[in-house]
């Protein structure tokens, strides 16, 4: 009982996302210190890391709360050039890179989360296409105003020479990442566990219902809309101190719709499936920007569109119902049982341990239980067995 | 006075684009983010046909044509086996065959701008005014298309069917009126709509691309937010409001490189004053 409980508190999928993290790193430092790591490497790592922390971000809106938001992007963009204007800043007067980062990386997202709190509020009051359309209406906003302020380099963008990570010699900026990622897991995956997160899932299966039950559905909406704009203003000063110059372009909404269909692909409202389609989906756009140029990197997009449309579909049309119950892992786990249990399969080995003599290994067994160093006599052994039963019944 | 006649004009063909978001969403109740990329698809329509040596007016039937058959092809793969789950899923469906049209669009057509003219109208002069006369007749044929489709949902018993479907799906539907035929019909009335914008909108800018629907999409859908979701009158109020804003903040100097943020942000503000906009209708929640 007590470890059936503990096994439900602990439940091994809870761990497998920091596993993964962590394996990854792993894999990073060993390819680091055999000297196998060269910068396009190095440069994917950090890639996926910031991508992961999006995309988990997103999926807590997206998956957790329910809301869809094309905005995401926008507050990675918010982190990126405050963030790293911030850190060139502070670059002059603090010595320690890592500081800086760290300090750069809290503001970023701080600044990410107060928009998210302003663009939040009146949108939130609305329903779901309102949402959708409000941040993207708030994407746009903000690249447009980066655009053409003097002080982020206008259209030229943000120039980070100066506190940019030189992936060629110093590679710890993908440490720096991995951990940021493993913190935001951590932050997440407790979160999601707790009292606060069930009331979030609540407001997303019935928002009426969950009102009813006392849940303050626009305190939480505000809550993890804050929460996923801080995350992504993290990310983005990930993505300042790793490129220069941060260019505007980059956060159009077609990025948005990228860390959308990391999350559809992982799947909605699973926390590990994100992860692994982060880091998928990173790592195809990098083998493609490799190997493809111009016109061809159009069927990446053709790709992203086919996993949306295909995935939704298959998730939720009633077509699709009957088969989707067939190649569940579930299911197919239970016809395997159900197999199993037919009396034909049955082979003659496991039928020999069917007619073993229960009842001599019965007494056996008490035999030994009342002398243990004795012999096995069957008679003896039945006799006091008679005996002390007889002698139980005299003394009541 | 000639930009407020080039907004106006702008603003037309804003008026036809959200009309289809905005009968689409009164009617289906799903936000078809693909519907900018109609668009798009009609553009590239009369692009083919011209140069194939097709004459002009050929190439307007063509894309209308083109687009209509789109519109209800879109519908019955992509969201007719969605319906009755739930809005996240459509949406997120309707961003993708959003991306699909213009990735397709990027690989047949390839993602430089082409050229296409569809004939020079030249302006004329009253006064001092230049004004253009493409945007007279975007102004002149947007506001017939726009009468003659409210006197369509108004008179005709397909129209009085579409509202009864928007006020109470499942109530028309005891009334005997076919829901599903009703919401293509409406996906390709609101495809035909983008296929006009889309010709309006190539005697402005003359040029296609693939990513040529996105913005005046979103924009459009800013402006049925903008004059109430579902309302065809708000569509038209809202859409030319929008135009106008659009030209006369782009005449300004010194906020002209920040029109798309004020457009938003008129957006915005509208949301947080009055939530169902200019001319919607309140609708109460139900358990």
């Amino acid at each position: 009982m007590a470890k059936s409980k503990l096994l439900n508190k602990y439940k091994p999928k809870y761990y497998i996302c920091y596993a993964l993290v962590i394996v990854m790193l792993g894999v990073a430092m060993a390819l680091q210190s055999m000297g196998k790591l060269p910068t396009s490497m190095a440069n994917l790592f950090v890639q996926i890391a910031y991508s992961i922390i999006l995309a988990v971000s997103l999926n807590l809106v997206v998956g957790f709360l329910g809301e869809l938001s094309l905005g995401h992007a926008g507050f990675m963009c918010i982190g990126a050039y405050l963030g790293s204007f911030l850190a060139i800043q502070l670059s002059e007067k603090i010595e320690s890179k890592l500081i800086v980062l760290i300090i750069s990386m809290i503001f970023g997202g701080a600044v990410a989360a107060l928009f998210g709190f302003i663009v939040g509020l009146p949108a939130l009051r609305l329903k779901g296409d309102y949402l959708a359309i409000v941040t993207l209406a708030f994407g746009e906003i903000v690249r447009t105003v980066c655009k053409n302020l003097p002080a982020f380099g206008g259209a030229m963008g943000l120039t980070t020479r100066q506190i940019k990570y030189d992936t060629r010699k110093d590679t710890s900026l993908y440490i720096v990442a991995f951990i940021t990622a493993l913190v935001v897991l951590f932050l997440i995956q407790n979160l999601i566990r707790s009292k606060h997160g069930r009331a979030i899932t609540a407001i997303r299966d019935n928002e009426i219902a969950a009102k009813a039950m006392g849940i303050n559905v626009t305190f939480y909406k505000l809550f993890v809309f804050v929460i996923a704009a801080f995350f992504a203003g993290m990310a983005g000063v990930i993505y300042g101190h790793y490129t220069t110059p941060i260019l505007y372009s980059v956060f159009s909404y077609n990025y948005s719709i990228e860390i959308l269909v990391m999350v559809v692909l992982g799947g909605m409202a699973s926390i590990n499936g994100s992860i692994v389609a982060a880091t998928l989906i990173t790592f195809i756009n990098f083998m493609l920007q490799k190997n493809l140029s111009g016109d061809a990197a159009a069927f990446k997009n053709l790709i992203y569109a086919i996993i949306l449309i295909g995935m939704i579909l298959f998730n939720n049309a009633p077509i699709f119902a009957n088969l989707k119950n067939r190649i569940a892992p579930s299911s197919i786990m239970r016809r395997a049982r159900e197999k199993k249990a037919q009396p034909g399969d049955i082979t003659d080995d496991s039928a020999d341990w069917r007619v073993i003599p229960t009842k001599i290994k019965m007494d056996e067994i008490l035999s030994t239980d009342l002398q243990p160093n004795a012999a096995f006599e069957p008679d003896k052994a039945k006799s006091r067995v008679g005996k002390k039963k007889e002698g139980g019944e005299t003394d009541e | 006075m000639s930009i407020l006649i080039d907004g106006l004009s702008l603003g037309a063909i804003f008026a036809l684009i959200a009309l289809g978001y905005t009968m689409v969403y009164g009617i289906a109740k799903m936000l078809n983010f693909a519907h900018g990329d109609i668009i798009m698809v009609g553009a590239y329509a009369i692009f083919t046909t011209l140069s194939l040596n097709g004459h002009i007016a050929l190439a307007i039937v063509i894309s209308v044509v083109i687009c209509t058959v789109m519109g209800i092809v879109m519908e019955k793969l992509a969201y007719k086996p969605l319906r009755g789950a739930s809005p996240l899923a459509v949406l997120i469906t309707a961003i993708g065959v959003s991306y699909l049209l213009q990735s397709v669009a990027q690989i047949i057509y390839g993602s430089k701008a082409q050229s296409v003219s569809i004939g020079n109208f030249g302006t004329i002069d009253i006064g001092s005014v230049k004004i253009s006369i493409s945007s007279i007749i975007t102004l002149v044929v947007g506001a017939v298309i726009m009468t003659v489709l409210t006197l369509f949902v108004s008179k005709t018993n397909t129209g009085r069917a579409m509202q009864a479907v928007s006020e109470d799906r499942g109530a028309a539907q005891l009334m005997g009126i076919n829901v599903n035929k009703i919401i293509t019909v409406t996906f390709a009335i609101g495809s035909a709509l983008a296929a006009c914008a889309s010709i309006f909108y190539l005697m402005q800018i003359p040029s296609a691309e693939p990513t040529l629907g996105a913005m005046p999409g979103i924009k459009a859908f800013t402006a049925s937010v903008i004059g109430g979701i579902g309302s065809i009158p708000g569509a038209m109020i809202g859409g030319i409001l929008l135009g106008v804003v659009e030209k006369v903040c782009q005449s300004i100097p010194a906020i002209s490189s920040y029109t798309t943020a004020v457009e938003f942000a008129l957006l915005i503000i509208i949301l947080l004053v009055r939530p169902i906009g200019l001319l919607g209708k309140k609708r109460r929640e139900k358990v």
